[in-house]
């Protein structure tokens, strides 16, 4: 197996740092250093915090089982920190300022020690303030000990981030507190009432204006930002970050997405990927034309380019604002052609949380939704069938007002979506789109058995004030989530917003239940859709304080976080 | 920005004196402090009557729970003494998901002679994305008036925003020497055709219809004023 040109100059960036430090290079130490810089993607240098010179930091490679020592540098008048996302580790090196540790002053070094208990492909961040935006985020691959269920010729670590064009994170964060809908310019307008009039019928675009605007939401707030530009390992489009390979070769390209606020559906048209890997675990193969890749999540893919040219990366973002692109091909300086961006998604009824067909738990009854005034011109509603899952008819659904000619069906529709979601992935092509039901653990981590308690996480947030929450508390008002050491318990997240949420727990893995039983995989990070309930166990097997929280930093900033204690029962211990 | 020599530091102070706790808790990011300065409207009105320069502007710091407020509201015919000029300092604080309750002292510099009042109101988002703002003021003279505004910002297209306005003002009692009558006082309406070149900066031109009513009409006509009027507006808004 050979090592990629890119892990290899991350290697190279890691000894270089060694070397220059005073103590001599030992096996497992790494010296991670943050600094200052500039970073030019958007035509011009903007300030950024780098890790070792760069965007991204360097490539960190461990083995398992390895004892790690990894000093990190604050060169910066501000503080700092790193949490390895993914990793099992001893609480107090997880890296997150307030729970973990207090975190890396300007101008010192915080040494983290801790074994690298398990393989597969992770990622490292800053965890203080809104430092990921700016740059200090990296990738890590941890190589097995023993042999891997699949084979590869050669591998390329992809890291897939956002770059904003004119704002500085903080500057984001506050226009978003003081406008919500400042970066929306995908606004409904006159114009775009007068094409739903013409496809729609006046009476159905106004009923549907008035649905949205009863709720005082809109349609088209999938990205809370834009204005980013998008990176494939730190490089614009245009830099376009090439990687090589031999015509016949395994290639094994592993995501990380290290953006603060863009999901991306990946795709390489010409060619099929087989996803082995999800959030560092492996995965039994599912051979795809495309996959969705939420803020945090990684996934690593194996394909085989058989023919003799060049191959585009293709990472389109979610909200369809634009693109992150790099190349695959057997000789430098030869590209493919880069797909047309695909027209704008834009939400439904199905994911304001007025789904009606695969909503477990949920009672009609009690719904606040007046059915009457609803707008079921837009809706698209799978099959045209109003038949719950309990068999009962939709109640207060009036049949004769509805747009039936605007419906589209789709039989195949992704369970882990409410059925007529805007945001339901297709492949652009053609062919298959991942879905987390998709994903079966390659070997369960962990024994199969009942949760003994379930907990809610309903995610909440006002979209008005940019407030975001957990069970409608945010951060700064909330009790921690107290779980007793060796317990499996089952968070219910119940996603009452209209974004996508991708909830990560540190120190601990979330069991994702899609119906695989025994072999439900192990994520770090679980992507819940609008209008959705999902359910994930975990085993509290790691004791001490961990985070909690959605992925979409400023979402995260704003209060949707949870501290979660796991606490052994010392009394019965004792006895 | 010269705006802040005076108000900024002393709402800090106030701030910090009216919400210790959330001084107290300000590690934690999402109990951060943010404030912004709005110029809604700042434009000049011709047509009837004098030609008039109008500005509405207020100002906010604080967090999610707790703010302080500034509104400010008046009218200057050009080279004429300053005609009607209004300040607020307002306690903010959310009362629901869309809503903010509003409590404080309104000043009013003009008319002569000058008047202070206790204001309590509600503001907040409404259905259909109508901007609301509806306050009771009580006057040191113990007469009570309320005072019902209404926006919406309907686009044309991600730039260029059609802006209904109107404002209701009604005394519950008579004070006739700022010549404000019982019952519905003023009426006035608005249509705005504003361009955001960016979200902080808008210029407009439009229409400002004002009406007085009732006894207000009659103390108007009683001085020889016109009880309505309709002007061209062309200005700027802007926020920071």
């Amino acid at each position: 197996m050979r090592h990629s040109i890119h892990s290899l100059i991350g290697l190279a960036a890691v000894l270089a740092a060694t070397l220059a430090g005073a103590p001599p290079a030992q096996a497992g130490t790494y010296n991670l250093e943050i600094a200052r810089g500039a970073i030019d993607v958007a035509g011009r240098p903007q300030d950024a915090m780098t890790i070792n010179g760069g965007i991204p930091g360097p490539v960190l490679r461990f083995t398992e089982g390895e004892d790690l020592t990894i000093n990190v540098t604050n060169k910066m008048d501000v503080d700092t920190s790193i949490h390895w996302h993914g990793l099992i580790l001893p609480y107090q090196q997880d890296g997150v300022p307030g729970i973990s540790f207090p975190g890396i002053k300007p101008g010192e070094t915080f040494t983290y020690t801790f074994p690298a208990q398990q393989s597969g492909t992770y990622w490292y961040h800053s965890h203080s303030g809104l430092q990921e935006q700016s740059g200090v985020y990296g990738s890590i691959i941890i190589d097995p000990k023993t042999r891997e269920p699949f084979r590869y010729d050669r591998e390329y670590v992809v890291v897939l981030s956002d770059w904003h064009k004119t704002d500085t994170p903080k500057t984001i964060l506050s226009n978003l507190k003081i406008m919500a809908d400042y970066y929306n310019y995908q606004q409904r307008t006159l114009g775009t009432l007068l094409d739903d009039v013409k496809k729609m019928g006046f009476g159905a675009a106004l009923a549907d204006r008035m649905a949205w605007g009863d709720m005082r939401m809109m349609p088209s707030d999938i990205a809370d930002v834009s204005g980013y530009v998008f990176l494939m390992n730190g490089r614009n489009p245009d830099q376009n970050w090439t990687g090589l390979f031999k015509p016949g070769e395994r290639v094994r390209l592993r995501f990380v997405n290290a953006a603060a606020m863009t999901f991306f559906d990946v795709r390489i048209p010409g060619l099929k990927m087989t996803v082995v890997q999800a959030d560092g675990n492996n995965v039994r193969p599912v051979p795809v034309d495309e996959f969705r890749i939420a803020v945090a999540e990684t996934y690593d893919v194996i394909i085989r380019p058989t023919e003799d040219k060049a191959y585009t990366l293709f990472a389109e973002s979610m909200a369809r604002t634009g693109h992150a692109r790099g190349t695959l091909t057997p000789e430098m300086g030869r590209t493919a052609a880069v797909p047309d961006a695909r027209p704008k998604q834009f939400l439904t009824m199905a994911d304001m949380g007025m789904a009606h067909g695969d909503m477990p738990g949920m009672d009609h009854g009690a719904m606040k939704m007046d059915h009457g005034k609803m707008s079921h011109g837009a809706m698209k509603m799978p099959g045209g069938d109003h038949m719950m899952p309990d068999g009962t008819m939709m109640k207060g659904m009036d049949h004769g007002k509805m747009g039936h000619g605007a419906m589209a069906s789709n039989p195949k529709d992704d369970p882990f979506y409410a059925p007529g979601s805007g945001l339901m992935p297709k492949a652009a092509e053609g062919g298959k789109f991942l879905s987390y039901a998709d994903l079966k653990a390659f070997r369960p981590l962990y024994p199969d058995r009942e949760a003994t308690r379930v907990i809610e996480v309903r995610l909440t947030g006002n979209m008005e004030r940019y407030i975001w929450s957990i069970n409608d508390v945010k951060y700064s008002d909330a009790e921690p989530i107290k779980l007793k050491f060796g317990e499996r318990v089952r968070f219910k997240f119940i996603n009452e917003t209209m974004m996508t949420h991708p909830m990560h727990l540190h120190g601990m893995w979330q069991i994702l239940d899609n119906g695989s039983g025994k072999y439900n995989p192990a994520k770090h990070t679980i992507s819940i859709a609008p209008g959705t309930t999902v359910e994930a166990d975990i085993e509290a097997d790691a004791e001490g304080q961990w985070a909690f929280h959605c992925h979409l930093m400023y979402h995260m900033a704003s209060g949707m976080f949870r501290k979660v204690v796991v606490e052994r029962e010392t009394a019965e211990i004792a006895r | 920005m010269n705006y802040s020599n005076s108000f900024l530091p002393a709402a800090i102070l106030a701030t910090a004196v009216f919400i210790p706790t959330s001084i107290a808790r300000a590690a934690e990011m999402d109990d951060a402090i943010y404030w912004q300065f709005q110029v809604d409207q700042l434009e000049s009105r011709a047509g009837d009557g004098a030609d008039v320069v109008a500005w509405d502007a207020n100002a906010w710091i604080g967090n999610d729970d707790h703010r302080l407020a500034f509104k400010s509201e008046g009218e200057n015919p050009i080279g004429k003494r300053l005609e009607k000029a209004e300040l607020q300092f307002l306690y903010r604080r959310p009362i629901s998901t869309f809503f903010d309750l509003n409590a404080g002292i309104r000043h009013d510099l003009r008319p002569d002679p000058d008047r202070t009042y206790a204001v309590i109101g509600v503001q907040g988002l409404a259905k259909q994305f109508v901007e609301t703002d509806a306050n009771l003021f009580l006057s040191e003279t113990g007469d009570l008036s309320a005072r019902l505004e209404a926006e919406v910002d309907w686009r044309l297209t991600q730039r260029l925003i059609l802006q209904p306005t109107a404002e209701i003002n009604v005394a519950f009692s008579e004070d006739r020497r700022i010549h404000s009558g019982a019952g519905i006082n003023t009426v006035e309406a608005g249509l705005r055709l504003k361009y955001e070149i960016r979200r902080e900066f808008a210029p407009y031109v439009g229409l400002h219809y004002e009406r007085k009513v009732g006894a207000t009409a009659n103390f108007a006509r009683g001085e020889g004023e016109d009880t309505d009027s309709l002007r061209f507006v062309a200005g700027v808004s802007f926020w920071f």
